[in-house]
């Protein structure tokens, strides 16, 4: 064993050329580094550029899953979500795919499409099981960009999206929402987009979008107003109730429609500009045209008159009132109200025209102070009247006023001023006073004195009365008394002049009888007269057959 | 005291390690075994490089494999791509510790270790040092034993892969990580078999 001895016998192995180099074997870690390398390389090529959005909370985001989504084809994933330093947002990290290169410039728009039920309706419910992703609308714009920040709710409209952007500018926002409907006649054609306050202040500018093809309804007389409100309206037909959608009415809208008559069709351009009024009845009333100012200055206390209460010409909606001002007279000692007014004279309508078209062929200026100068001397006052007896409120009726007293006036003055006459309540109110007035100069003390001295004579007259001459009177009765028992004596019925008198009656009785017996006799014979009384007639005539059977006839 | 024994290769003998028959040595190029014609060589055949390349090419899978994900799981419209790394830690995290460990030792326990003792084994082998053999041999057979377990990750991708198709439900789709992974695992057990345990005790000092 220990021995190296190798037995002779071993058998000699058989020689064959290999087949392969030991040395391939090198190629196994050439091709794994050649697939990884490829890996990289795509994984690099593949790689879009990384952004950052910003948004208010994370909500819903979550890192390595998220997706941003563009026409709903994955374009990116969200890889980190980081807190802001000052914990005032937070910060997505989001990588794009390199086919998304485009959508890192500088107008492109993310938000996060969350499951949202709102009054409007119902969105993104498709995320309450995939879980929220990032929306992405892209613009135009060639400029890159890496950091955006997120918008909170969805924009109303996308880019590219067939249709036109409008503006429209109002007084208050009202209901109105981003997202709030715009309807035309009551059909849902489009949305407000944004609203932002005006630069001044004074007013707001809204958005809206309206899809096509129905933006070309929207004319370049289109009139826009809020649909939101209920409108009740009690008329010589009963009470009208007018309101948009029920959602509108909780959610608020915009409605549009062409005014009446004939109008402007041209389609309005891309970002015209609009006036959105407050109901429809202001938005379809003609163009105001340029408002004027007036002023009125009243004497009396002008309560319930606020401001926005109407002036009105004849009957005619024609201004407001936009102030109401004390002042005092010096002179007089007294309160007057300045009442400042705005008035639209092109509500007046044809009236307006005319008298406009006069004014000219008179050769006078077409200024409404010219104009207003000559209806004053022709009696227009400014009165402020109760609109409504219930809450006193009043409004300004400008009217003519007949036998009103002259007034000077200035047409040079501004603002323009309207000479006023009492309301008419007032002068209701001033001649109950003189009423009053009048019964309060009744000398109802010395009436009442007199009365009393009179009062004491009738008390006076009347002893005189009971202790003189009701004795007196007694007596009379008595003497009267007397003399009626004696005609009642006389008139009883065994009294003889009762029984001459019932004698003399008879013998009437008699009388009349034998002078019916005459008449009938002549009646049926007035021959009588100048022949005599005829024989008597025969004696059948008394036969009584005759009266029996028309007696018996007459019964059935 | 065995150090004396020669080698064989001293002898001038070979084994075939096949049928396990014994030639002379004749130094040729492409000797065969005579009996069952398997390659005759007195260590396996570049077993150094070519266990150093399968090594390199696995190590270089392994990186895809973690980084990539391997399975997809979707349900209800709730899409999931899990790594092998992150499917661990969704294990451990929603509840399940024990496969999460598992699911660990399996899929990055066993092929880390793998490197390493390949690593430290090629390494100790190519200096011929005298250190730790018995251990470097343990060492190796730890690794011929566990190296197919790793295999486990691929196994279950494929079986949910298989079972669970419930459409909108529930599905589970196999993503490229799975592949890179069963490639560095395959990768690592043709390492390991390439590797020649006999040249841990080639260095001739101390032959315990």
């Amino acid at each position: 064993m220990t021995d190296q001895q190798v037995p002779s016998d071993l058998p000699e192995p058989v020689v064959r050329k290999p087949r392969i180099n030991a040395s391939f074997v090198w190629l196994i870690p050439v091709l794994a580094a050649l697939v990884g390398l490829s890996l990289v390389i795509n994984a690099w090529m593949q790689a879009g550029p990384t952004i950052t959005i910003s948004f208010q909370s994370a909500e819903g985001l979550d890192p390595g899953k998220t997706p941003v989504k563009y026409k709903n084809v994955v374009i990116g994933r969200v890889t980190a979500v980081t807190l802001a330093k000052d914990r005032s947002h937070v910060t997505a990290k989001v990588s794009l795919e390199k086919s998304a290169e485009g959508f890192a410039t500088a107008d492109t728009r993310f938000w996060v499409v969350r499951p949202r039920i709102g009054l409007g309706g119902v969105s993104g419910i498709d995320t309450l099981l995939s879980g929220a992703f990032i929306g992405a609308d892209v613009g135009e714009s060639k400029e890159s960009r890496d950091e955006f920040t997120g918008l909170e709710e969805p924009p109303a409209v996308t880019h590219g999206a067939p249709g036109k952007t409008f503006k429209l500018h109002t007084d208050d926002l009202g209901s109105l929402d981003i997202g709030s409907p715009v309807y035309y006649r009551r059909i849902q054609v489009g949305r407000v987009v944004t609203y932002q306050l005006d630069k001044d202040g004074k007013g707001v500018s809204l958005q809206i979008f309206v899809d096509g093809p129905n933006d070309e309804f929207v004319s370049k007389s289109t009139r826009f107003w809020n649909a939101s409100g209920v409108d009740v309206s009690i008329g010589a037909d009963g009470v009208k109730l007018n309101t948009q959608s029920l959602a509108t009415v909780l959610a608020g809208g915009v409605a549009f429609g062409a005014p009446l008559g004939p109008h402007d069709e041209t389609p309005a351009e891309q970002g015209a500009e609009f006036r959105l009024f407050g109901e429809q009845a202001t938005a379809m009333a003609p163009p105001d045209g340029e408002p004027r100012y007036i002023r009125m200055r009243f004497d009396q206390s002008l309560r319930g008159l606020k401001v926005d209460a109407p002036v009105e010409f004849l009957g005619v909606p024609f201004g407001r009132v936009v102030s109401i001002n004390l002042d005092f007279d010096e002179k007089t000692q007294t309160f007057p109200v300045i009442v400042g007014a705005v008035v639209y004279p092109q509500r007046l309508g044809r009236a307006h025209d005319k008298l406009v078209a006069l004014a000219k062929a008179r050769g006078d200026d077409a200024q409404l102070s010219q104009m207003m100068g000559r209806l004053i001397e022709h009696g227009l006052r400014a009165q402020a009247r109760s609109g409504n007896l219930l809450t006193g409120q009043l409004y300004i009726a400008l009217d003519f006023v007949p036998k009103a007293p002259k007034v000077p006036y200035d047409p040079m003055v501004k603002p323009l001023e309207i000479p006023t006459v009492p309301g008419s309540f007032d002068k209701l109110q001033e001649q109950l006073a003189e009423i009053v007035d009048k019964i309060q100069k009744i000398p109802f003390d010395s009436i009442g004195q007199n009365a009393n001295a009179t009062l004491a004579e009738l008390n006076r007259t009347l002893k005189k009365v009971n202790d003189d001459v009701l004795p007196e009177f007694k007596t009379t009765l008595q003497g009267a008394q007397q003399t009626l028992g004696n005609a009642n004596n006389a008139l009883s019925a065994d009294s003889p002049l009762q029984q001459n008198l019932g004698g003399t009656v008879q013998e009437m009785q008699r009388t009349v009888r034998s002078l019916r017996v005459l008449t009938d006799y002549l009646g049926a014979h007035p021959d009588a007269l100048l022949r005599g009384r005829r024989a008597d007639a025969p004696p059948e005539r008394n036969a009584p057959p005759a009266p029996t059977s028309t007696q018996e006839g007459s019964k059935p | 005291m065995s150090q004396d024994l020669p080698r064989a290769d001293e002898l001038g003998l070979i084994g075939c390690h096949v049928c396990g028959l014994v030639c002379r040595d004749t130094g040729a190029e492409g000797a065969h075994c005579p009996r069952c014609h398997s390659a005759l060589h007195r260590r396996k055949q570049a077993s150094y490089s070519r266990t150093l390349a399968l090594l390199l090419a696995a190590f270089m899978l392994y990186i895809p494999a973690n980084v990539l994900p391997i399975m997809r799981t979707a349900s209800v419209g709730d899409i999931d791509d899990n790594t092998i790394l992150s499917g661990v830690i969704e294990l451990w995290v929603k509840g399940s510790p024990d496969l999460a460990v598992i699911v660990f030792t399996a899929s990055i326990v066993v092929p880390m270790l793998k490197f390493l003792a390949l690593g430290l084994l090629l390494w100790s082998s190519r200096h011929a040092t005298p250190w730790a053999r018995r251990q470097r041999a343990k060492l190796y057979r730890l690794v011929e034993l566990i190296g197919y377990w790793s295999m486990l990750d691929v196994f279950v991708v494929a079986l949910l892969t298989a079972l669970v198709r419930f459409g909108v439900l529930s599905l589970v789709e196999p993503l490229p990580g799975v592949v890179f992974f069963g490639l560095t695992v395959i990768l690592t057990m043709f390492a390991s078999m390439s590797f020649d345990p006999r040249l841990i005790w080639d260095g001739r000092e101390s032959d315990d």
